[in-house]
């Protein structure tokens, strides 16, 4: 039978990455190739390099839709200011009294992803801030597998163009950070019976 | 090696005074009468005429093709009332589409099946849907002869139900093809199965060929409202089609040769539906290929589906 150079090609790829697959030990961290081996490489750069060398951040590659803040609460600081005493233990808060805390509420509060000092940011685990466009950077330190599989178009949807531009959406755009199980839905209507058609 | 005799030249046919050519002209004349045996008193226009006659997509030349397209473009201009585009884009090179879909995230809430009929001209009336949302039980697994197409939950996921749309799956090796007597549906470059509704004479033989239930018949003139109609549309894609004709998922052909996703993508809510070029190594689909657990609908029967079904969780 005569095959066509793209079948070809398509069976060779698929040999080769069986090959290569099967040949590879197992590595534990990141995507081993592709966009997002290169994103996580350049993100570690990111960290590691100096002012000097400019180098594309985790942001400027995975340009987000806006964060989905309810109505009138950001920016933070309108209402918390900076010199506002602190009680940094875990205790009921009188305000955001719609928030209702149900993502690991027996260890976690507000102030271990809000930032006391600085009420427009967030903070990671080690003190570093973070503006809300890249939370997904605080969530990828508890979900790293999904981080992972976010940044490499596994998880979470994507729009716009297959082969260009895509938008992507922030982890707490489908999940609310507050409550992140994924809310039920009522569905469309169920197909007419064959039966039923006239 | 011999040569061969060079056969004398035809001279080109001439157009009568009506801008027919003889030939065409003799057909018209067989098409009347057979026209008038069937029905009386029914007139031939151009237009039925001019379907009857068309030639096969890949025979059409490339200045017969633009003819046609503007004939198809005046027509559904006319009848749906807003200027309707319809167009022939050719497969990218070094594109081979692949499809996958995370059974694990599905919510059954079909928002892709309506996405798709309102992106693809699905006819309304009498219904017609290219996806189909099966809901199974978790614990038998994809058992298709208990799944059930017709669940009417409050909200979904129901509890301890899981969801499978199935649509074509694009197959490297389509039955759906071999059985076509008159080669009106092929697989493109690109892997996408197509259909010239102009050259399928509705045998249905394919829609009996294809072990995923995938491919639609239309049994009744398709109805579509005018405002709902999506005039950027495709000769081998989302045009209007006719009664008595085979339609099926294209994987939204309109969309993926611009480069765009398909509409199932963008209307899916969980993002479960990924898409993209299986050749590019960095490809999303790629990825799932190499690093999920796909699952491939009826595998034994050596179809090869460019679509996988997979686990994300």
């Amino acid at each position: 039978m005569r095959m066509r150079p793209v079948r070809l090609m398509a069976s060779g790829l698929f040999a080769a990455s069986l090959l290569t697959t099967a040949c590879r030990p197992v590595q534990e961290h990141g995507p081993r190739w592709g966009k997002a081996a290169t994103a996580a490489k350049q993100a570690d750069d990111t960290t590691k390099s100096t002012a000097k060398t400019p180098v594309k951040t985790v942001a400027a590659q995975f340009p987000v839709a806006p964060p989905p803040f309810s109505d009138g609460v950001f920016p933070c600081s309108e209402c918390h200011g900076k010199t506002d005493v602190v009680n940094r233990t875990p205790h009921p808060v009188e305000f955001h009294e719609d928030i209702v805390l149900h993502h690991d509420e027996k260890n976690r509060w507000c102030l271990d992803c809000h930032d006391a000092r600085n009420r427009d940011k967030l903070h990671l685990a080690d003190g570093r801030l973070i503006d809300f466009t890249e939370s997904y950077r605080l969530c990828g330190q508890c979900h790293g597998p999904t981080l992972r599989n976010w940044k490499a178009g596994e998880h979470g949807k994507r729009t716009g163009s297959w082969s260009g531009e895509k938008q992507y959406l922030l982890c707490a755009s489908c999940h609310s950070p507050h409550s992140p199980g994924f809310k039920p839905l009522k569905p469309q209507p169920a197909p007419v019976r064959q039966e039923a058609i006239k | 090696m011999r040569e061969l005799p060079t056969l004398p030249a035809m001279p080109a046919p001439e157009p009568t005074a009506e801008g027919y050519t003889r030939r065409e002209a003799l057909v018209m004349g067989l098409f009347a009468l057979a026209a008038a045996a069937t029905t009386t008193g029914c007139a031939v226009d151009r237009q039925a005429f001019d379907d009857f006659v068309a030639k096969h997509f890949k025979d059409l030349s490339p200045a017969e093709l633009q003819d046609r397209l503007a004939q198809m473009e005046k027509r559904y201009t006319e009848s749906y009332g807003k200027p309707v585009k319809v167009s022939a884009t050719p497969a990218q090179e070094g594109v081979l589409f692949g499809y996958a879909l995370d059974l694990s995230r599905c919510i059954g809430c079909r928002r892709c099946v309506y996405g798709c009929v309102e992106e693809n001209n699905q006819s309304r009336d009498p219904q017609t849907h290219w996806i189909t949302v099966l809901e199974m039980d978790k614990e038998d697994g994809v058992n298709l002869q208990n799944a059930n197409a017709f669940y009417d939950h409050e909200t979904v996921p129901a509890p301890g139900k899981f969801y499978m749309p199935v649509a074509c799956q694009q197959c490297e090796n389509p039955p759906c093809v071999k059985v076509c007597p008159v080669a009106a549906t092929w697989k493109e470059p690109d892997g996408i199965v197509v259909i010239d509704y102009d050259w399928c004479i509705g045998c249905r033989c394919c829609i009996s060929a294809c072990p995923y239930g995938a491919r639609r018949f239309n049994w009744g003139t398709p109805h579509i409202p005018k405002d709902e109609f999506n005039p950027v549309t495709e000769y081998l894609g989302n045009r209007p089609r006719q009664r008595g004709v085979v339609e099926k998922c294209s994987f939204c052909i309109q969309r993926v040769r611009k480069g765009l996703y398909p509409k199932c993508v963008e209307v899916c809510p969980v993002g479960a539906r990924k898409f993209g070029n299986q050749l590019d190594p960095d490809s999303e689909i790629r990825y799932i290929i190499e690093n999920k657990r796909v699952y491939i609908l009826k595998e034994e029967l050596n179809t090869q589906p460019k679509f996988f079904y997979y686990y994300g969780l």
